[in-house]
């Protein structure tokens, strides 16, 4: 980890601000561009499955399913999440009659097996993730200690600190503090601007958002919906308590929103 | 190995370990070992020390009808054994297929050829760039081609040192059947442990050339004052490696680093 880090991230706590509800909500920075050639799909009604399924053997099912889980943890390795479209153009394919009796086969599998839960995190246009099941809990091996996520995890803590949504210059004035210059080239991190507005919202640890009627344009950050499912605000309350001496519940606002809203998992 | 564990439910130390191995891409015998403490640990399971093998043909009862298995294998480097998740199904480069184009898994393959067909099991980068050349599907440009050598590297199926690419011990594992397939001719198997090799030493007599991995050498010779060929009994010319070193990467977690540095 970038050395002294902790001790300048202690300056860089201020006062807590509610979030402001005029942004537009759209995925402005990194939609995923995929090809344009996809078969439209809609999900077969459940008489047409029930129908589909006489003509599939148990064997052909369970193989489909077999391909799917395996697709889906390729892609985890990367956080990248999984476009319908995609899966059933490349995996599925001539099964789509039977998509959700494949996906309820798959679900099950991934959750027994690997102990991670398939979420679908865009109902309009159907993309999924994984995310563990199991908690994050320090051990040999473990990714926790990346630098990466020491990076993300500073974002995330500012962002919770300060209500849910910072505008983009916080974020790039923070990670400055920390000597983390997001206009250089950094040692461990490299085109950090890449890695923020890119890669984090790619894997939807981030969300970033365009403030409408700003020139130059200028962004917000939120949570991504990764992030939501996978860092506790708990241990994160509780971690910046230790960090700065101070007990999570002097946090009222914060402590009240981490309580509240529904935990990730816990093993 | 004992199947006495096929109808055994997995539970989440199982699948904490076998999510952990995904991520590190393979995982050599003593940091397996403390995995599999670690995951028992953390899930409250009766931890046996001794009992890793059982514990991994338990996930594998259940990986096998997904065509997956964790497999064991040596590395070239440490001659430590390790294990990876692999995929069973077919014997071309399937998992690859959904993470890399077309033009891409071609050059992967060429960096096969070029390891396959080497001495030491290297492929220089510039063979390698030269190769992007000859592509039949679609050229890649020289940058592309650096591009795609990083992400092979960071997707833990090439190593790379001083602008030489080697397989990765995980790749080994998972394409030994697919090499052995489509290299018959070329493929090499090591004298001393039988099993598939890319860095090595070999014979100098040109009668013999038999090819013994770095570690196997090192296994060999030991305590040896005469180091003659196992085949051929001439005299061995090579240097035999010492003492191999386990570089053991402990990792401290971000929240401990805070801590530490707290003022």
């Amino acid at each position: 980890m970038v050395p002294g880090l902790a001790a300048r991230f202690l300056d860089v706590m201020t006062q807590r601000k509610r979030a402001t509800p005029s942004s537009q909500r759209q995925h402005g920075v990194s939609a995923l561009q995929e090809d344009e050639d996809d078969i439209p799909f809609t999900q077969p009604s459940t008489s047409q499955v029930q129908k589909a399924l006489e003509n599939v053997t148990p064997a052909q099912l369970d193989h489909k399913a077999s391909e799917v889980v395996q697709y889906f943890l390729v892609k985890q390795q990367k956080k990248i999440p999984v476009r319908r479209a995609d899966l059933v153009k490349h995996v599925v394919k001539e099964y789509r009659n039977i998509f959700p009796e494949i996906m309820k086969s798959a679900s099950k599998t991934l959750d027994q097996v690997f102990g991670l839960k398939l979420v679908e995190i865009d109902n309009k246009n159907h993309l999924y993730i994984l995310i563990s099941k199991l908690e994050n809990v320090d051990g040999p091996h473990t990714s926790v200690s990346s630098p990466k996520v020491g990076l993300l995890f500073v974002i995330l803590s500012v962002i919770f600190m300060k209500g849910g949504v910072v505008r983009e210059n916080v974020i790039w004035n923070t990670l400055k503090k920390l000597r983390v210059d997001p206009g250089e080239k950094h040692a461990e991190f490299g085109d950090v601007k890449r890695l923020v507005t890119d890669e984090f919202v790619r894997q939807r640890y981030l969300e970033c958002v365009r403030i409408p009627h700003t020139e130059p344009v200028e962004h917000e950050f939120h949570w991504g919906q990764r992030a939501e499912l996978e860092v506790s605000k708990v241990k994160l309350l509780e971690f910046l308590g230790q960090l700065h001496d101070q007990d999570p519940q002097l946090w009222s606002q914060q402590f009240k929103e981490a309580h509240s809203s529904v935990n990730p998992p816990s093993s | 190995m004992m199947q006495g564990n096929m109808s055994q439910q997995l539970g989440n130390s199982h699948r904490r370990f076998l999510q952990t191995l995904m991520t590190c891409g393979s995982v050599d015998e003593p940091g397996a070992r403390s995995l599999h403490q670690h995951c028992c640990e953390t899930h409250n399971t009766q931890y046996v020390p001794d009992q890793l093998d059982n514990f991994i043909n338990a996930i594998n009862s259940k990986l096998q009808p997904l065509f997956m298995q964790i497999r064991k294998g040596m590395s070239e480097e440490s001659g430590q054994q390790h294990y990876a998740l692999v995929n069973m199904a077919e014997t071309e480069v399937t998992r690859m297929s959904s993470d890399y184009t077309e033009n891409e898994l071609e050059l992967f393959r060429k960096t096969i050829d070029l390891i396959v067909a080497s001495d030491n099991g290297l492929a220089l980068s510039t063979d390698i760039l030269n190769s992007a050349d000859t592509l039949t599907t679609k050229k890649l440009k020289k940058t592309e081609t650096e591009q795609l050598l990083k992400r092979l590297v960071q997707d833990k199926w090439l190593c790379e040192k001083q602008g030489e690419y080697t397989l990765s011990t995980r790749c080994i594992i998972e394409m030994e059947p697919y090499i052995r397939t489509m290299y018959p001719e070329q493929v090499k198997v090591c004298h001393i442990c039988h099993n598939i090799v890319f860095q090595c030493q070999t014979c100098e007599n040109p009668v013999c050339g038999v090819k013994i991995h770095f570690p196997c050498v090192a296994k060999y010779f030991r305590g040896r004052s005469v180091r003659r060929c196992p085949a051929c009994d001439d005299a061995w010319e090579h240097e035999v490696p010492g003492t191999v070193f386990y570089l053991f990467l402990s990792s401290t977690s971000v929240l401990k680093v805070y801590m530490t540095l707290k003022c």
